[in-house]
């Protein structure tokens, strides 16, 4: 598949962004399915989760009260999510590698707002042992 | 000595209706003007980079199928990706709405922003598969949430966002 100069700028951005935030040591595989190609799930740990609640600081809040007027994508709010997803995904897989688990399948995201500006999000998946 | 009294008071009360007219008319009016200008202008823009990138995106298959065809023998390693955009209204189109409560009926005004937000956060995460070196998404799941409202009553204004989030599972198709 070719790409045009601006796919390639995207994806070297989103690499680096990736690379500075990602924690050490995450190297469990997650996925989304029922079940992993080309590995069997050899015992089921059981349900592991977690969960981290976010508010947003003064800063952002500033540049949506003013965005709130015209419009448009607020980073802002869009980076707050990516964080509170990246946070909820490690923690769930701390927790299975607690159980002596290599994959969690499954997952599931569980989202709800806990006062105005906060918000509570949560995964939650099956930890296997696969080969 | 009247006469020169009730000129002075005519024009104070000129003043005042000038003034009231200002702020309890115009002030709105350009608020509300300078809401649906921007607001128009960034949603064409922002539609324009849509269309733009899925087309540069196309070639990554996208489903809701558990495992679809082919997922068995995929390559590498599958992995989950994640998409979310949070975008705001504008005040003219919270006016709108507002109006259209009156009568009821469907509301196209905000049926765009949220078409517009699925499609903005289906991109990221397509992006994020491509990144991972991956050339289909499949179990596409898609989520609310709610960070912006009313829910704490602590607002005074209300802010119409919409804010989704979609994730998958990345894999690699075999290439035949």
């Amino acid at each position: 598949m070719r790409l045009t100069c601006q796919a390639r700028c995207n994806i070297i951005r989103l690499r680096t962004r990736q690379t500075t935030t990602l924690k050490k040591g995450t190297t469990m595989q997650i996925v989304n399915t029922e079940t992993i190609p080309g590995a069997t799930v050899v015992e089921v740990k059981g349900l592991v989760q977690g969960n981290t609640v976010r508010a947003k600081n003064i800063g952002r809040d500033i540049a949506a009260g003013f965005k709130n007027m015209v419009g448009g994508e607020l980073k802002g709010y869009t980076e707050l999510l990516t964080e509170s997803r990246r946070e909820a995904l490690s923690r769930m897989m701390a927790q299975a590698e607690a159980l002596g688990a290599n994959a969690v399948v499954n997952v599931r995201f569980s989202t709800s707002a806990i006062t105005s500006g906060a918000s509570e999000m949560m995964a939650y998946g099956t930890a296997v042992v696969v080969q | 000595m009247f006469a020169a009294s009730s000129e002075a008071m005519s024009t104070a009360d000129n003043v005042g209706l000038i003034i009231n007219l200002v702020v309890y008319v115009g002030l709105p009016l350009l608020v509300l003007s300078i809401g649906w200008l921007i607001g128009r202008v960034q949603e064409q823009r922002h539609l324009s980079s849509l269309a733009r990138r899925e087309a540069e995106l196309s070639g990554i298959e996208v489903c809701d199928l558990r495992s679809p065809p082919g997922f068995a023998g995929a390559q590498g390693r599958c992995e989950l990706v994640c998409g979310e955009v949070v975008i705001a209204s504008d005040v003219f189109k919270r006016w709108l709405f507002a109006l259209k409560n009156i009568v009821g009926g469907e509301s196209r005004t905000f049926k765009v922003l949220f078409d517009r937000a699925r499609r903005e956060a289906l991109l990221k995460m397509k992006e994020r598969a491509l990144e991972l070196g991956c050339n289909a998404v499949c179990n596409v799941r898609y989520d609310s949430s709610d960070i912006g409202g009313n829910a704490g009553g602590t607002q005074k204004k209300s802010s119409a966002m919409a804010v989704v989030l979609v994730s998958g599972t990345a894999w690699r198709r075999e290439e035949a």
